[in-house]
């Protein structure tokens, strides 16, 4: 009963884990960035969105829609406003270039949780989910909502498996992150393949948090702890890899649920950064990383 | 900070004869000088905001109605953003820039007990219109002469536990005959003592406690904390919670658990918990210090009525409080003959007497092991309980107070009625 309750419980978490943490790592893999503003993008998501079904009367669906897309243009902006001048400095020299990055998204990631603390307080908010209503799984009361937030995450990284394999734009993307300088030369523009990363980033950063609202409910708060688990999930995983990363976060979810279940809920995070840096230890380069 | 270099000693020093000659001359201008109280809130908070801005509203009350002793009543505020170390700061800038002559501060107990040791040293009247644990209290009656200068301006979390055993013996074991209990509270100093009075009274109200749960109040993910109290078949579940409210609301809800929540939820205790739960909140009782529509005192409606209408919500129990702290402070003075000296603020505000908006208000004495906190008891403060029903806060304790039944949403098994 207590095995079937954290495999269920576990998967619904775990795909969230990975929806966000794809876009984390496709965005390192093809430019090199590792951004640290990332659970700040997904908070933006999730306020806005509950603002948008809530306070504004527009309902679950407009809202959630209203929610990825400014999920999306805080993805947006902290590409343009943040990453690409820092790349383009030449103040800042070639090999310092990813420090600067790292610390700029840090700060810009600190910006944006308290400026929306400012906004919208730091009590959490919650989007009425979806669909109403608890199903039984083989005896465990589970809600619907969390059996659509897992089908929902897992169609979204479809689709991105679909965009990256079977299209050009994909293949190109796939390329950059491998060879960047054959991608070049084979005449596309790196400049518009990042811009394409970052909004495939803004959009599933944004469906991360829009979801994490209607199952958990997500507070300004929770913006460096959402950070910390996407980086500690695609380091596990391997800089750059996407199955790596959602090898990793079942990993993490599981191990997470587990502990919660099994010792305490107090301890939960607790174990997966144990993991962490033992992986750091025993195998730096992830589960199936190649860098 | 500014030190004082060899160049600017000859200007301190020349500023402290001009002080000295034109000290009759300040003396006699400081009549007519506003009362400076600070005010010291977490704005990102719902229970933070509330306090400032009810502390705001009773300084505007009496300025409109001719001050104290015809000097008007100034609140500055501060935001020390839930952090010990900017309240501390905050309280000593009141103290040595702003010159404020008491300080109102905070609903969260960690960040009372490190700016107590600082009222302390600075001889600064400091009262806290949310903060719980006993330990305030403790350190005023263990070393009266040192830590004379605070006030705990709410209920110990003793005696609010206690008042929800009072009412869970009368509403809960009475008529639906419940029998058992979970205690479910978040780690913090507040809920230590809070806990302790639960073990202790639960079991003499005629609730078996079955198990006891204390999460860390970063948990996002309440559903293994549900399933561990599901397996343990309580009829209620107890809770002490402040720091969370919304998250395990809505999962109580959206997983359908079927015991009642029952206890301290104090995010629970504004209008606005409403909206961010989308509802979920339908069922969930929490104790507070008054409920909107409820007159405790000929104060209580008015003041409601007078906040929504400026804020656009209900305050949170601290709004109370705080409100009744600025009057509290301002009769202090009176009665100190308009003085603000601290220790003769201190003599005055222990000799507190006050009708306010959740009671009659007065401190406990020396002798008494919470001294200087909130007397609690019938005639005095005691409490209501609330519960959310179709988007009102109806209250269902005291019973001569109370507007409603209770009533529990549709996924609640009753035990009592099942069997």
């Amino acid at each position: 009963m207590r095995a079937v309750q954290i495999l269920v419980d576990g998967f619904a978490i775990s795909s969230l884990y990975g929806l966000a943490a794809v876009g984390f790592t496709l965005i390192f893999g093809v430019s090199g960035v590792l951004n640290l503003a990332h659970g700040g993008i997904m908070v933006v998501a999730a306020l806005v969105g509950w603002l948008a079904a809530g306070e504004l009367g527009l309902g679950t669906y407009v809202g959630t829609l209203v929610g990825v897309a400014a999920g999306l243009v805080t993805a947006y902006a902290t590409y343009l406003v943040v990453v690409r001048p820092i790349q383009r400095s030449r103040a800042i020299r070639p090999e310092e270039t990813e420090i600067f990055v790292l610390t700029g998204t840090l700060l810009w990631g600190i910006m944006i949780q308290v400026g929306m603390a400012y906004l919208f307080t730091d009590n959490p908010v919650t989007i009425r989910p979806l669909i109403f209503g608890v199903v039984n799984i083989f005896g465990v009361r589970t809600p619907t909502n969390e059996i659509m937030i897992a089908a929902l995450s897992w169609a979204a990284i479809g689709l991105l498996w679909l965009l990256v394999n079977r299209t050009r734009t994909g293949k190109a993307l796939l390329g950059a992150s491998m060879n960047p300088r054959g991608v070049t030369l084979l005449g596309y523009e790196l400049t518009q393949l990042h811009l394409v990363a970052w909004t495939i980033y803004g959009v599933l950063a944004g469906i991360a948090g829009v979801l994490l609202a209607s199952f958990l409910g997500v507070s300004t708060s929770n913006a460096g702890q959402l950070t910390a688990s996407a980086f500690s999930i695609v380091v596990l995983g391997g800089l750059g890899s996407v199955s790596g990363s959602l090898i990793a976060a079942y990993v993490v979810g599981y191990l997470e649920t587990a502990t919660a279940y099994l010792i305490a809920p107090t301890l939960r995070p607790i174990p997966s950064l144990i993991l962490l840096v033992l992986a750091v230890y025993v195998r730096p380069q992830g589960f199936l990383g190649r860098r | 900070m500014a030190s004082a270099t060899g160049g600017a000693r000859p200007w301190l020093l020349g500023c402290a004869v001009l002080a000295i000659a034109l000290g009759p001359l300040s003396a006699s201008a400081q009549t007519t000088e506003p009362i400076k109280i600070g005010v010291i809130g977490e704005e990102s908070s719902v229970a933070g905001a509330s306090l400032t801005k009810a502390a705001a509203m009773a300084a505007d009350e009496i300025n409109a109605h001719g001050g104290v002793n015809g000097r008007q009543v100034q609140v500055i505020t501060y935001d020390d953003h839930s952090s010990a170390a900017d309240a501390v700061r905050a309280f000593q800038r009141a103290v040595s820039q702003d010159k404020v002559v008491a300080v109102i501060a905070s609903y969260i107990s960690e960040v009372v007990l490190a700016i107590e040791p600082w009222s302390a040293r600075l001889h600064m009247p400091f009262i806290t219109p949310g903060a719980a644990s006993n330990l305030i209290s403790k350190a005023v009656h263990d070393d009266y002469d040192h830590f004379k200068y605070t006030f705990h301006g709410w209920l110990t979390s003793a005696f609010i536990a206690q008042a929800i055993c009072d009412y869970a013996k009368d509403e809960l074991v009475g008529p639906f005959q419940m029998k058992t209990a979970v205690v479910m509270s978040e780690d913090a100093a507040w809920t230590t003592p809070l806990d302790e009075r639960y073990l202790e009274c639960l079991p003499k109200a005629g609730l078996k406690v079955l198990d006891h749960i204390r999460f860390n109040p970063d948990t996002a993910d309440f559903t293994p904390i549900f399933h561990q109290i599901e397996d343990a078949h309580p009829d209620v579940i107890i809770t002490g919670i402040s720091h969370v409210g919304v998250q395990p609301t809505v999962q109580w809800h959206d997983q359908q658990v079927p015991i009642p929540m029952v206890g301290q939820s104090s995010q629970a205790t504004t209008s606005t918990f409403w909206k961010d739960t989308n509802g979920a909140a339908e069922g969930v009782i929490t104790d507070t210090a008054a409920a909107a529509d409820v007159a405790l005192t000929p104060l209580t409606i008015p003041f409601t009525q007078a906040y929504v209408k400026k804020y656009g919500a209900t305050p949170a129990y601290d709004g109370y409080t705080a409100y009744d702290m600025v009057y509290i402070i301002t009769e202090a003075i009176q009665r100190a003959e308009g003085s603000t000296d601290p220790d003769k603020l201190v003599t005055a505000l222990a000799a507190t007497d006050h009708v306010g908006t959740i009671g009659r208000e007065q401190f406990y004495g020396r002798d008494n092991q919470f001294t200087h906190a909130l007397k609690y008891g019938p005639g005095l403060v005691t409490t209501v309980a609330i519960q959310w029903q179709n988007g009102k806060q109806m209250c269902v304790w005291p019973t001569d107070k109370a507007n409603a039944k209770i009533s529990f949403p549709s996924f609640i098994k009753l035990h009592a009625s099942a069997n």
